[in-house]
């Protein structure tokens, strides 16, 4: 009974991307031993990630070589950073845990996350290197008055940067408590710190790098410990899995007052469904948020303007899609590994028979127990680098938003000359990585485990719908995609606030009391969006409408030709 | 770009073509994507005894097959998409670069 229920509520904690990382990491933060070994390979990170800045440096001269890299990775670098901004400390600690608390559950989890590349692949991701040049914004206001859709575009790209920002700051500040035995402040400001080098000085280049290197010290490390689990069970999956049945049935058996049949039950359980979907609204909601937000996120758009061509484009998804589903794979192996090789280590028992650390330690036990201290080492230290990677790649593209659309094109009416915009972005990026900081530390005992599920959200309700119909609808006018997209914005963080995972458990309302009963929103505000979009097009006949529409053939021919697109080199 | 640049590259039945066959192609996937996604997610919210079913005598359920079968699939309808874009729409969009 106690199993099941701690399952159930691990589930409950998982059900927002993130959250099981994020709130186990912070209820059972208690100081780790200081880790030497971890904190000399993480420094030996640092300083390799420091010179490849200082080289980035060198080559960082205007706007387009600081938000874009000038355009020159290929597609296959472009790829591993992709697959980096999305294989967080949070998916590799989350997922791995919640395999070995629930089995399939966490698989069920996973693919959610993968499902969006290919729609991103197939609607989006060669029209955007084709119409854009910096930012989202330049695809979505590229036939429409600027300045409205550029507040609209900054604005949904700030929120969203903002709450997934919060998310990796205070899991990185517990998260490096737990590994390296640091104060919690003092490994947010090293995360600020850092992030805000890379991206002041090295701008896209640095950042892009970190983001590679980082992805495959990840992909190496997850392959290892995938390995050596496998080895162990003669690369045999069925004798991994029954392996892992027999060590939860006699958990489940060591539970007094159950029977023989209740604990083989329980035992076979993780090989199928829990109850990780409960209704099927809340399921296809949060799979909407997921599948869509994937092609809503600003800073894994903003990629897609680092490449060369269109052909590059599309190799650049292909490669992160294959990496990530690779990634996921594995994750479950690992979530397996950690079910065999550390429930059954008194080592990593504390004296209940809980997980020292908590439940996201998962992965860095089998790290352990595969891989002894040194890997153990590696893989914390692994686990802080893929924060500051991705905290980087936020921090650059909500500087981007503020520098490109709002000072150059909002209030210079795009007379910014490329040395102003760039001082805007650095001055940007410092007040970005002071507030990340400050926020982190002002979270620390909250409760943040919505926040990547509402970035997500976010992101799918609010700019995917607007970049969408722009792209794709000829009938689609300024007014339409502003206001469309700013229901979807307040929609979906509105019902995040009054959903269970907010109202309940962060509000401390009674369960049950909260007015919106699902788990995620998108459902209802993608759609609302959409609809609002459609309609206020629809309706609007004013003379910038009959531009917006007449100009939606000369944006389509670019779209899908690439002539006329920004080339590769300096503009 | 020129409005009559455009509005002579819109004309051309090289883009036509491209158009038309991208827009089918991409859209067929995108529905054979959520199909799969939401076939799956409703399979489990609608049928769990399915996906827990034993395969044969040991513990393998059919819901490992099927879970790493949407994983797959998803790389491969990737895959596909990027290997025609790459040959043939990018072929016909050198055409259209051409006749310009």
């Amino acid at each position: 009974m106690m199993r099941k229920l701690s399952a159930f509520c691990a589930l409950a904690l998982l059900m927002p991307p993130g959250a099981a990382m994020a709130a186990d990491v912070i209820q059972g933060a208690q100081k780790q031993p200081t880790n030497w070994t971890a904190i000399l390979m993480f420094a030996v990170f640092v300083a390799g990630t420091l010179y490849i800045t200082k080289w980035a440096a060198s080559k960082t001269k205007s706007a387009s070589d600081f938000y874009t890299a000038g355009g020159g990775i290929t597609g296959f670098q472009n790829g591993l950073a992709i697959a980096g901004d999305y294989m967080s400390a949070a998916s590799f600690l989350g997922i791995s845990a919640a395999v070995m608390t629930s089995g399939y559950d966490g698989l069920i989890y996973s693919i959610g996350f993968l499902v969006g590349w290919p729609i991103l692949t197939f609607l989006m991701a060669e029209r955007l290197r084709n119409l854009g040049k910096f930012t989202f914004a330049d695809v979505a206001a590229f036939r429409f008055a600027q300045t409205p859709v550029r507040v609209f575009a900054a604005s949904g790209t700030l929120v969203v940067v903002a709450f997934y920002l919060i998310a990796q700051m205070v899991g990185a500040g517990s998260l490096i408590q737990l590994l390296f035995g640091l104060d919690y402040w003092i490994a947010v400001v090293i995360v600020g710190v850092l992030m805000m080098v890379y991206v002041l000085f090295g701008g896209m280049t640095a950042t892009t790098w970190v983001q590679i290197i980082k992805a495959c010290l990840l992909l190496g490390g997850a392959s290892f410990m995938s390995f050596m689990v496998l080895w162990r069970y003669g690369f045999s999956p069925e004798a991994m899995f029954a392996d892992a049945v027999r060590v939860k049935t006699d958990l489940a058996a060591a539970v007094p007052d159950t029977t023989p049949e209740a604990a083989a039950a329980a035992g076979q359980s993780i090989m199928g469904p829990g109850t990780f979907i409960k209704d099927p609204i809340s399921a296809i909601s949060f799979g909407m948020a997921l599948m869509f937000g994937t092609a809503g996120l600003p800073h894994i758009l903003m990629r897609f303007f680092t490449v060369p061509s269109a052909k590059e484009a599309r190799k650049s998804v292909m490669w992160a899609t294959g990496w990530i589903g690779y990634f996921y794979l594995l994750t479950f192996v690992i979530g397996f590994g950690a079910i065999t090789f550390v429930l059954t280590n008194p080592d990593f028992l504390d004296a209940e028979g809980k997980l020292v650390g908590g439940n996201n330690m998962a992965a860095v036990h089998l790290a352990q127990a595969v891989g002894g201290n040194i890997f153990l080492g590696f893989i914390s230290a692994v686990a802080f680098a893929t924060i500051l990677a991705v905290v980087a790649g936020l921090t650059l593209s909500g500087a981007s938003a503020v520098s490109h659309d709002l000072y150059s094109t909002v209030f210079k009416k795009g007379q910014a000359d490329s040395a102003s915009e760039l001082r805007v972005s650095r001055i940007t990026t410092l007040c970005l990585g002071a507030l990340a900081v400050i926020l982190g530390i002002a979270f620390q005992n909250q409760n943040i485990a919505f926040m990547v599920s509402l970035a997500f959200a976010v992101a799918a309700s609010a700019n995917f719908p607007v970049l969408f119909m722009s792209v794709l609808w000829k009938d689609c006018t300024t007014w339409g995609a502003v206001i469309g997209g700013f229901v979807g914005l307040a929609l979906s963080v509105g019902l995040t606030v009054v959903s269970p995972s907010v109202w309940e458990t962060t509000l401390g309302n009674p369960v049950g009391s909260a007015p919106f009963p699902y788990t995620s929103p998108a459902l209802f505000s993608m759609t609302a969006s959409f609809l609002t979009i459609w309609v206020v097009s629809k309706l609007e006949n004013s003379r910038r409408a009959r531009i917006d529409r007449a100009g939606f053939l000369a944006q389509q021919v670019r779209s899908e030709t690439g002539i006329g697109a920004a080339e590769a080199s300096a503009h | 770009m020129e409005q009559t640049v455009a509005d002579r590259i819109a004309e051309s039945p090289s883009y036509q073509t491209l158009k038309a066959r991208r827009s089918r192609f991409g859209w067929i996937l995108t529905i054979a994507m959520l199909v799969v996604y939401y076939g799956y997610i409703l399979l489990i919210a609608f049928n769990k005894e399915l996906l827990s079913a034993r395969i044969g005598d040991g513990v393998m359920t059919w819901g490992i097959p099927i879970g790493f079968g949407v994983i797959i699939f998803t790389i491969i309808i990737t895959a596909v998409y990027v290997r025609r874009a790459n040959s043939e729409f990018d072929t016909l969009t050198e055409q259209i670069k051409r006749g310009r």
